[in-house]
């Protein structure tokens, strides 16, 4: 089953983070995988080695196929004892050089979220898996539900940016792993797959490339691992055991790692310059899917699991000739604003079918001056094409 | 402190942020004169600590790789470090609140794996950072910030404590007992396995105020007189220890 071998070009001692190309672990081809143990294989082609786990519905198959191949290509595995302590013993392997990845849902995200905010501070890449399920609290635990979509953003407190994808597809969730481990690095930002429970216990097949990019952090010595002359740029992150001397800590820091939490100049410096390296870079980082925009005066905004049924959807008015097209929201944070803002700008009308009490749509409805149809559906299903059909039929 | 010494120390960030009479600069002191006893090469170190006064200790003084974490969860970044890089001495510094309140099952839990770290836990039995409120660790009847009117709750017996959840190594003594403290941190730094010491190391700016105990050296003085060999402890009953802590060495391998 494993053929192929991750090959590792030597890392340049460069300012930059360093792409290359490689052969993926699983053999190139057809595969029939369930959702969650595709985000598991996504990771281990990313080049993931750590993984820290808790088990959580519907999450736990993520974690138990993981603990089993890195047995195959050589990984550090470890069940903790919360979230909170997975969330952690992420960032610590992360600092001592690893690619580091849990997979959780939304109760174990709510706890990890002062350790978020922690890892957005330090400049920390790591990955987190999120199969969202029906909330609040304990909720539905084997349905499915959009519900973190504002909470992955804002969940921790004070200012900082971190990115998500939207996996729609088993080939997503094996594709945007990586895309998430590759943001993470180029940005040194957490990143997070934010799939649900309709796309994570799902099976489907995935095509396999031959070959696919990935993204180490950028690594040098002798720089600041923690500042930039440039106001939205990069640092260089080296590992414990470099002889560096790190000085990793949450509170305010300069350049080096000092702690300057009674200097105005260092924290607004720190704090613009953390959400400026992916803001100013959000129409790089941002990608969205359109279908049949180009002549569309009604449009579907959709994302995830969701954007399926909505597909369906207007598909099915499409082909009765009417002018209706679907925009698809593969990146959920940072926003597509300009991509958003082109494509839905000369559109008369706008439905957004969500899981959830419309989290993406209160962004849409700020971005765009166009009248918008709410679908929200919070009842532990996933959304079908029908909510959607009957929303457009109001339409024209 | 030698010359030879302070060659681990960032210089530059001297002096110390520690209140006059605080026991945490005597501790700092003596982990480095530990490692440096026994050959533990300087450069393989990581030292975490979590929030409050004794995680200052490491971080920024030490000039080592230093991991200042959330609070409560040094023992838990540590972990994820360690298992990566097994080849890191790992020590984690901090005091009695971050890892017994708020880090108590990272620590409970870390001792149960054994995992090959040492944990060091300046235990001054109060939150000293934030301004004197009761740990765990404070005594029944303990007046502090959020007990005005006495702790109505006893302490924990944090040597038993992570003794009972599996550690490899386990000891306890007061910064006033120097010479068998660098001992202790000399063999839980060379234990394989999970080591724990726990030091008591005097808060004179909150814990002192509180017990309406003025002058540093008085605190020093009643610590003192607060110490009963751990061999002794054995036969004595609990109300005569309330109050008191056993010092010693509760487990080796």
């Amino acid at each position: 089953m494993v053929q192929g071998v991750l090959t590792l070009h030597k890392a340049f001692d460069t300012m930059e983070a360093v792409s290359k190309i490689c052969k993926p672990v699983l053999a190139p081809g057809a595969h029939f995988l369930m959702g969650d143990e595709a985000a598991a294989e996504g990771a281990i082609a990313a080049g993931c080695r750590f993984f820290a786990g808790y088990p959580i519905t519907p999450a736990s198959e993520t974690m138990q196929h993981i603990v089993n191949r890195f047995r195959d290509v050589g990984g550090v595995f470890v069940q903790m004892e919360d979230e909170i302590g997975s969330i952690s013993a992420m960032v610590g392997a992360a600092w001592a050089g690893a690619k580091s990845m849990t997979a959780t849902s939304g109760p174990g995200l709510s706890l990890m979220m002062e350790c978020v905010g922690y890892a957005a501070f330090t400049e920390t890449p790591i990955v987190i898996v999120d199969i969202q399920r029906a909330g609040p609290a304990t909720g539905q635990a084997t349905r499915p539900g959009s519900g973190d979509i504002q909470q992955v953003k804002w969940g921790s407190h004070g200012d900082y940016q971190i990115i998500a994808l939207s996996p729609w597809s088993i080939q997503e969730m094996y594709e945007l792993t990586i895309e998430a481990f590759n943001l993470s690095e180029r940005y040194r930002t957490p990143a997070f797959l934010l799939a649900d429970e309709g796309v994570g216990h799902l099976r489907e097949q995935v095509l396999i490339p031959e070959t696919h990019v990935i993204w180490d952090r950028p690594y040098a010595l002798g720089k600041p691992p923690f500042g930039e002359d440039a106001l939205d740029g990069v640092p260089p992150m080296p590992k414990f055991g470099d002889g560096e001397n790190l000085l990793v800590t949450g509170s305010t820091h300069d350049p080096w790692g000092y702690r300057k939490t009674q200097d105005s100049k260092v924290h607004h410096t720190l704090v613009h310059r953390l959400n400026r390296k992916v803001m100013d870079h959000a129409d790089e980082i941002a990608r969205v899917e359109s279908y049949w925009m180009d002549d569309a005066d009604i449009a579907v905004v959709a994302y995830g699991f969701t954007a399926r049924a909505a597909y369906y959807a207007v598909k099915s008015f499409r082909d009765r000739e009417r002018k209706v097209g679907l925009l698809r929201l593969i990146t959920i944070w940072p926003l597509a604003e300009r991509a958003v803002k082109e494509i839905l700008g000369n559109t008369k009308h706008i439905v957004i079918p969500e899981m959830n009490l419309g989290q993406m749509a209160r962004e849409i409805e700020r971005l765009v001056d166009v009248q918008i149809t709410r679908i929200a559906q919070v009842n532990g299903e996933v959304m079908t094409p029908t909510p959607i059909l009957e929303a457009l039929e109001t339409c024209t | 402190m030698s010359e030879e010494l302070l060659k681990y120390y960032r210089q530059e960030v001297f002096p110390t942020p520690f209140c006059p009479g605080c026991g945490h600069g005597i501790l700092m002191g003596a982990i480095v004169r530990a490692i440096h006893d026994i050959d533990m090469p300087w450069e393989s170190m990581l030292f975490a600590s979590g929030i409050g006064c004794a995680a200052w200790i490491p971080s920024p003084h030490y000039k080592a790789d230093t991991l200042h974490t959330l609070h409560g969860r040094p023992v838990a970044f540590a972990t994820g470090a360690k298992l990566f890089n097994p080849n890191l001495n790992v020590v984690v510094i901090s005091g009695d609140g971050d890892l017994a309140a708020i880090g108590g099952n990272h620590l409970i839990h870390a001792a149960r794996r054994n995992i090959d770290m040492t944990v060091i836990c300046a235990n001054n039995q109060i939150y000293g950072m934030t301004g004197g409120q009761v740990a765990p660790t404070s005594d029944l009847g303990d007046t502090t910030v959020t007990t005005p009117w006495g702790n109505p709750e006893p302490p924990f017996d944090l040597s038993k404590l992570v003794a009972a959840a599996g550690a490899s190594y386990v000891a306890r003594y007061s910064v006033t007992q120097i010479h068998y403290l660098i001992k202790a941190l000399k063999k839980a730094l060379q234990t394989k396995g999970f080591s724990f010491v726990e030091v008591l190391s005097p808060c004179p700016t909150q814990y002192g105020k509180f017990r309406g105990i003025k002058a540093a050296q008085e605190l020093y003085k009643d610590l003192k007189s607060r110490l009963v060999n751990q061999k002794d402890a054995q036969s004595m009953s609990r109300d005569v220890l309330r109050g008191k802590f056993a010092t010693g060495e509760f487990v080796i391998s």
